[in-house]
């Protein structure tokens, strides 16, 4: 038995699919690094300055000099702050981040020209409720951010944590409405067929991807979306005019650059996933499929440039607005559109 | 021991341990954290029964939605660690006798179930020996919508009257 | 595993459950091991649905989470307005319907 798993672990299927998982990991770590040299690029050119540019080649090593100050701050912890809570939190919300990202495929079944006996698929883990499963992460996210908010034992951090996650699983219903829209669309909860029901062409060159039917559905997944990884327009709850940082007032050091990629990751994943259901995934002219992952990576590039976009042209919504915003306009938007589409899919075949 | 004992055993740990814990632990937001604990181990448990469609939605509902709630309502009322000390020292049910005799009933009352237990037949039938496993989304959907329709439209109903009861209880009085 | 592995599970963890009722001094508790207990009860029916092949397990799990989900919302409520009507979560305090 020891020897039948041996001979399965170094089988080329495994590692092609360790490969697979440590490109994931690797490159979630990487997205992170280049969204905070991003951010400050995009923010400068945005507001005609440079942003930063002494270190390294027009500042490309920036993200470098921040993980290494980061690194050597001083790791404080307040006295009457609870210990065990306190340094639970960061874990879980980086833990839910990573985790969320599992079953989101980023390419097509490849062999990786014949190398492998059989198609591997682009994905960490190929479950067939794929929806559900980014979903239910997504849930457990709020937990990092609640028991931050109040393991800080600080006015500020119970105020922006319990703001933070009340406007997060507001904001879920309409996410899992969008997502149910989708669902019903393409008639499988499986992130894969999602995208391979996206295939072809209407007229020849409409790509059919559910962005043109489901307009108000991306909206509204966008919004929630946006919502749902606490950035502008709606990161009231951290932002620093408003709460002084919310729930990660206290945390200073590694447990803060948790906090800070895992708001990152959890941005790529969200982009990703739109990507998938409302972008046709790896679909796109002039590449074949078995590249498909760059034409991925391009529209996740693009989501990304979005979330920078609103976060430095649109001012932030107040907490009251934004959960009236939540409850009375995307809900019922998302309602109608859920409505609206289980017609079309039961009269047109959609 | 095969992978999948292995696994029942792992996921039944976490589950029994966790549940534990919630019932031995002082700190309210402990217990919460113990019983989410649980909820995952149960949700191992509906996958290697091969219901991974109840697993998830134990994890979105009880999990995400549920737990927060009482997360929430223990983080608003800040709710102190339990001291029962002063309260137990008069209550009747923690005097010595009432702990013995309480004491004896219970070891009775598990000697009787091992009793009842290995007198049933069948109940070392595997689990997934019999029928194949239903798992498909698709097929749970047809029959919820057929065959429990009424139930299901009365869930709603129940969950309206749950939302207008839950704001209307926890309203300030404006006295 | 067999289906009396799951049962006894299931028996376990309800009378942990019942056992936090009893035991505990804090109704948010309280309501903790109520919800032990119906998870209790939805593993039974999931692996008897398991066993007889059937759907209707799984079907009875989601009305028995959505009920428990009611049941918490309603029960947490009820928990605050007692809280402020004591300043106390513990069940021995309210007393005045005692003769």
């Amino acid at each position: 038995m020891i020897g039948d798993f041996i001979a399965f672990m170094t089988s080329p299927t495994m590692i092609a699919y360790m490969g697979v998982v440590t490109v994931v990991f690797v490159g979630l770590q990487l997205m992170a690094a280049v969204m905070v040299y991003a951010e400050r690029k995009v923010a400068a050119f945005m507001q005609q300055r440079y942003g930063p540019y002494p270190v390294g080649p027009k500042g490309l090593l920036q993200p470098i000099a921040d993980v290494v100050k980061l690194f050597f701050k001083e790791e404080l912890r307040p006295k009457a702050a609870d210990a065990f809570l306190f340094s639970l939190a960061p874990i879980i919300s980086v833990a839910a981040a990573y985790l969320a990202f599992a079953p989101v495929p980023f390419g097509a079944p490849t062999d990786f020209f014949g190398w492998l006996p059989e198609p591997l698929p682009l994905q960490v883990s190929d479950v067939n409720v794929a929806v559900l499963v980014i979903f239910a992460v997504a849930s457990m996210g709020v937990y990092g951010i609640v028991l931050a908010g109040w393991a800080s034992n600080s006015k500020y951090s119970l105020l922006g944590g319990l703001r933070s996650s009340a406007q997060m699983i507001s904001y879920e219903l309409a996410y899992g409405m969008a997502l149910a829209t989708v669902v019903m669309m393409a008639g499988t909860l499986s992130l894969r067929g999602i995208v391979d029901a996206q295939q072809g062409y209407w007229l020849g060159f409409i790509p059919k991807w559910y962005v043109i039917p489901q307009a108000i559905g991306f909206f509204v997944f966008a919004c929630a979306g946006v919502a749902e990884t606490n950035r502008a327009p709606f990161d009231f709850p951290e932002a620093e005019q408003e709460l002084v940082a919310g729930y990660h007032t206290e945390y200073s050091s590694m447990r803060f650059a948790m906090f800070f990629m895992a708001e990152y990751i959890n941005m790529v994943t969200v982009s990703a996933v739109a990507a998938n259901l409302y972008l046709g995934g790896w679909h796109g002219p002039f590449i074949s499929p078995q590249f498909g992952w760059i034409w991925f990576v391009i529209k996740v590039a693009f989501l990304l440039f979005v979330y920078l976009w609103l976060r430095w042209t649109l001012p932030r919504f107040r907490y009251d607005q934004l959960m009236a915003f939540g409850w009375k306009v995307l809900l019922p938007l998302a309602t109608v559109n859920l409505i609206l589409t289980a017609a079309g899919v039961l009269y047109f075949e959609l | 021991m095969s992978f999948d004992a292995l696994f029942f055993y792992a996921f039944a740990a976490v589950t029994v341990i966790g549940s534990l814990l919630v019932v031995l632990q002082k700190n309210p937001v402990y217990s919460v954290l113990s019983i989410i604990a649980a909820f995952f181990g149960l949700a191992g448990l509906y996958v290697l029964l091969e219901a991974p469609f109840v697993a998830v939605v134990q994890i979105i509902i009880y999990a995400g939605a549920i737990m927060v709630l009482f997360l929430f309502v223990v983080m608003l009322l800040n709710v102190p660690r339990e001291d029962a000390a002063e309260w137990d020292r008069s209550h009747p049910l923690y005097r010595p006798m009432a702990v013995r005799i309480g004491a004896v009933l219970a070891v009775l009352l598990a000697l009787e179930l091992g009793w009842a237990l290995s007198r049933t037949a069948g109940l070392s039938a595997g689990v997934a020996d019999d029928s194949p496993a239903v798992s498909s989304v698709a097929e749970l959907g047809k029959v919820l919508f057929t065959d429990y329709m009424f139930a299901f439209e009365v869930t709603s109903i129940l969950i309206i009257a749950a939302m207008v009861g839950a704001v209307v209880l926890a309203r300030k009085r404006e006295h | 595993m067999s289906i009396g592995h799951y049962l006894v599970l299931s028996g376990l963890l309800f009378a942990i459950g019942t056992a936090g009722v009893f035991l505990r001094r804090n109704l948010i508790t309280l309501l903790l091991s109520v919800e032990i207990m119906l998870n209790a009860v939805n593993l039974a029916f999931v692996a008897f649905g398991r066993q007889l092949g059937e759907v209707d397990g799984q079907i009875i799990t989601f009305f028995v989470m959505t009920v428990a989900a009611a049941e918490a919302a309603v029960g947490l409520a009820l928990v605050i307005g007692l809280f402020r009507h004591r300043e106390s979560l513990n069940p021995e305090a309210f007393t005045s319907l005692k003769w």
